[in-house]
Order: C-alpha cells, then structure tokens, then sequence
C-alpha cells in the first residue's frame, strides 16, 4: 500500500461506518466548545481593553478550585455558585485598581507582561487558599453515555456543550444589543473616543474582567467535571490560544467557530489519521492549523482586517 | 442666575509638556449660542486647549469654569456628563460599527439603566432603545446620511466619517460643542456641506459651538468671534473682521514684522 493510499484510507472507514463518525464528530464539537469558552474570555478582555490577557487560563483554575474548596467546606451548591461568583468580580475590581489602573496608557507588551505575573499570582494564591492536590467535582451529571439514534452520546459532554452555546448566544446578543455592550465594543476600538462620550474605561474594564471571570466559572466547572480540578487545568488557556487565531481576537463568533473546527479537526485528525503517525496528533494539530492560518489569513475568520490608509 | 454668564470661562490656564509652554496664561470665554473660532499657526496651542477644555489634559496653573462652576480637575467622561461633546482632529470613530451604531454611542449617557437589568431584563431596555434610536434617526436625517447608516464607520470616504462624527457629538445633545478641524482634509463643496450643518446646529438647536479652523475663508464665515492663538498665547480675540486686520495677527501669520511689511 502506497503512502497516497494510506493517508485515504480513512475516507472509506467514514463512509463504511457512518455512526462512528457521527460519534467523533460529536466528541469533537464537545471539546470545541469547551475550547471556545476559554476563548470568549480571552476575546471579551481584548475586545474592550487590547490587553492579551495571559492569565485567563488560571483565572479558570481559579474559579474551578475556589467552587471546588467551598463545596468541600459543606456549601449547598447554588449557595458555593454564588460565592464564586462574588469572589470572581472582586477578584476584577481588585485588577483593575492593583494592575490595570497604575498601567493605564502604557504599551501593549507591558500589560502583557502584567499578565503573565497575575497568572503566577493566581496561581500562587489558589494553592495556599485550598490546596494543591487534584479535586473531583460533581455537578451531578453522571460521565457516561447513552445512545442516541444508534450513536453514542456522552450525557456530560453534552450538557457542557449545551451550557457552552447558552452562554455564547447570551454573550453575542449582549455585545451587539445592548448599551452596555455598545461601550464594550467603543471602549474596544478608540479609548479616547469613548471617553469623550461618557464611557467610563474603569467600570467598563471592571465590568469585562468581572464577565470574564465568569465565564471562567462555566469553563472550569465543565472541564473540572471532566478531568478533576487540578492545576494542569491553566494550560488549556493554551489551547485557546489557535482558537483565537483561527477565529479572530476580537471576534465572538469567532471564538466559538475556531473552537469547534479545531475540536473537531483534531479528534477526526486524531481518530483516521492518528495510527499513521503513532498517535498524538491531537497534541499539536490545532498548533499546526494556527500557524498555516497566520500565514495565509492572519486577522483570523471573523477577525477586523486592519487596513491602514496611507 | 448664570444666563448673564458665559457658557465657559478659561482663566490664566497654563499646560507645560516637559519644557515647552502649550499654553501660557490662557484666558477666554465661550459665550452661550455664539459660534467661536480658535485659529493660529501649527503648534500655536488650539488642540492643546480643546484637550483642556475636554478634561484629556488638566492646567498646571489657572482654572475652567463651566456654567459658573469650577470644573479644572474633571475627567473626560465627567467633562461629557456635564454636557460638552467634541470631534477629533483625525477622525475617532469607532471603524468596525456601523454609522447607526456609531451615532448610537453618543446616546450613552442619555441612557439609563444598570448593567443587570440590561442583561436579563429585556422589555424597557429595548424600549428605551426604541427612543434613542428615534433620535438618533433624526439626526441621520440632519445630517443627510441616510443611505449609509448600516456601513462600517471606518469603510466611508474621510469627508462623510467627518460628518458622522458630528453626529455623533450631537447625538449626545450637548450644551457645548467643540470641534477639532471639523472640515480639514475635505474638498470645497464638503466644506461647504460641513459650514451649513455647523450653521444649521447653531441656529436650529441652540447649540453653542468651539472650532479649531485653519481656512480663514471658513472662520470668516461661521464665526460670531475669533481667538487666535500664538505660542501658546492668546494674541487676538474679537469679531471676524477686526481680527482680519489685527496687526499681531498679521504677524503672527506672515511671519513678518508688521511695521516693516
């Protein structure tokens, strides 16, 4: 069998097993989804203050271990919601005045680097408030599976998809209907500007931090229900990152489309074309796929092209 | 109590970026309903002063008053809450929104409402939305761009952004106006579109308008009154015409010595 044959292949399981495709498809769309919620955060920060937010993937860890350690504590679990809710926007009023406010004005890059040492603070933090070992979070929503029109479909996997679109479609009318989303996405593109029309930037920053550390709440309750609440859980702010590129950084549809080509890319890739290879492709194909987008379409999908008029 | 007083009264204000001089012992009033013109030289401190006046830059020495009170210190979006709307020098729309969306965030503080209840309580946010943007189609009509509401801001022609951004100064129907070099760039009949609906703001709403202008032709025409500004020092204020024949202005200007021209 020739190498051509080989890589096509895979073609003839899809079309000879149509129902297990179905499966990986939708195995793919779940953890996509689960990809664009890391993403949104990272969009809703950039969008409205321009700062690559370096510190979102532990800002889900955070948000994981703090409902994880109040539940451990004997909280009900709405009563353990809520607290973590309250914990996320203090933790957004407290950015705001301890990092963003001293740094306003300055380049890019600086905030930046404020980033990269509030994820080390974070970090730090989270583990002397609850500890470092890895927690289980039950929601109450068994990890298994049930078969659905002859497919098989996994009952957590499929409301985290469900909460994950919910909570897109709220975002996106949110951005584009209401007032509040209007000054997010004028504060985005002109500060000063925005200023001149009466748009604070401090609540407006207080405001996307705070949405953002919710967010963070859904994703790390959906990916802590899955692989426990441990601090490996920072890294798939990682994953998030050729999301972004591939979507667009200033794009809520993006996000959520980048997410669910690059889940469903990686575990069809990994699935079909994983044995051809020894495996492990779902560890660098979304980087892959990223890089190629740079090079051919670097604003991303959905993403404002630049256009400089000289 | 305060009809008898200018709108705004800049007294002795001075800004300093690290050794130069902006502005030096400013003084000026802005009369209520009057068109006033700022003109000087490139670098003479207008936009330095438009800066001030709209909070970006804060005097080391004198004060603003607005309405009679004391108002130096504000912030810009205080200095818009007390209702004082302005245009940049290059244009600062915000590109990727369209024209209506653009027009619609100058209705921001006439908004009310908190963050939760636009969230998840919908019926009178969307009421409220309703009548902005029933306002805010009025001015579309004002200002005659109509067919372009939907457009992304930054997609239009330079003269017709210029033209959307007085829209949206005005949506936030504001007490005083200022407008950083409302027609450079433009071509004479966009100039001539500009100078109509500045006079048609003035006349129709009321509104008491600042602008920074470097077309003496223009000034001539729109002013009430004319401040010309040099080094950041106020060489000249008083009707178009006798600021014509100012012989600091003259100098200021030509670059020559009055007496030996």
């Amino acid at each position: 069998m020739g190498p051509l044959s080989a890589l096509l292949a895979p073609f003839q399981d899809i079309v000879q097993n149509p129902t297990f495709f179905a499966e990986v498809l939708i195995g793919g769309v779940a953890a996509g989804l689960m990809y664009s919620l890391v993403a949104l955060g990272f969009v809703l920060i950039f969008k409205a203050s321009g700062v690559f937010n370096f510190a979102q993937g532990v800002m889900v860890l955070f948000a994981a271990l703090t409902l994880v350690g109040l539940m451990e504590r004997g909280l009900p679990v709405p009563a353990a919601l809520v607290v973590t809710a309250l914990v996320m926007v203090a933790l957004a009023v407290g950015i705001e005045r301890a990092v963003l406010r001293p740094l306003v004005n300055q380049a890019p890059i600086i905030l930046f680097m404020a980033t990269i040492g509030l994820t080390f603070f974070l970090e730090g933090f989270g583990e002397l408030l609850w500890g470092s070992n890895v927690k289980r979070l039950d929601v109450g929503i068994p990890d298994e599976s049930v078969k659905v029109a002859g497919v098989l479909v996994n009952k957590l996997e499929m409301t985290a998809a469900l909460t994950a679109g919910i909570l897109v479609a709220a975002l996106a009318v949110f951005f584009q209907r209401t007032r509040i989303g209007r000054a997010l996405r004028a504060v985005a593109d002109d500060h000063e500007a925005a200023l001149s029309l009466g748009i604070p930037l401090k609540t407006i920053w207080v405001i996307v931090w705070a949405v953002a550390g919710l967010v963070g709440i859904v994703a790390g309750i959906m990916w802590g229900a899955k692989s426990g609440v441990q601090f490996s859980l920072s890294l798939i702010a990682l994953k998030a990152l050729p999301v972004l590129i591939l979507g667009g950084f200033t794009s809520v549809p993006g996000a959520i489309v980048g997410g669910l080509i690059i889940g469903v890319g990686e575990k069809t890739a990994e699935v079909y074309w994983g044995p051809l290879v020894g495996g492990a492709i779902e560890n660098w194909f979304a980087y892959v796929l990223a890089l190629a987008f740079l090079l051919v379409r670097p604003q991303g999908l959905f993403g404002e092209r630049i256009i400089e008029r000289v | 109590m305060s009809e008898g007083r200018p709108l705004l009264e800049v007294q002795g204000v001075s800004v300093r970026f690290g050794a130069l001089l902006a502005l030096s012992r400013v003084s000026l009033e802005i009369r209520r309903g009057e068109i006033l013109a700022i003109i000087g030289p490139n670098g003479a401190g207008k936009t330095t002063l438009l800066n001030v006046i709209s909070g970006f830059y804060h005097p080391f020495e004198g004060r603003l008053l607005f309405e009679g009170r004391d108002r130096t210190r504000l912030a810009p979006p205080d200095v818009a809450a007390l209702g004082i709307a302005r245009t940049f020098q290059n244009v600062a729309l915000f590109k990727g929104m369209s024209v209506l969306d653009n027009i619609m965030t100058g209705r921001l503080l006439k908004m009310r409402g908190s963050f939760l209840l636009d969230a998840v309580w919908f019926g009178p946010a969307r009421r409220q939305e309703l009548e902005h943007r029933a306002f805010v189609e009025r001015i579309i009509d004002f200002l005659e761009i109509q067919a372009i509401r939907k457009t992304p801001a930054g997609r239009l022609p330079y003269g017709l952004q210029k033209r959307v951004e007085l829209g949206r100064a005005l949506a936030a129907e504001p007490k005083l106006l200022l407008l950083d070099e409302p027609m450079a760039g433009m071509n004479v009949e966009e100039k001539e579109d500009m100078c109509r609906f500045i006079l048609d703001v003035n006349e129709e709403f009321g509104t008491t308008i600042a602008l920074i202008e470097h077309d003496m032709g223009v000034v001539m025409d729109v002013s009430d009154r004319v401040v010309v500004l040099d080094y950041g020092r106020k060489i000249a204020d008083g009707p178009p015409a006798a600021v014509r024949t100012d012989p600091a202005v003259l100098d200021a200007y030509l670059g020559v010595s009055h007496e030996v021209a």
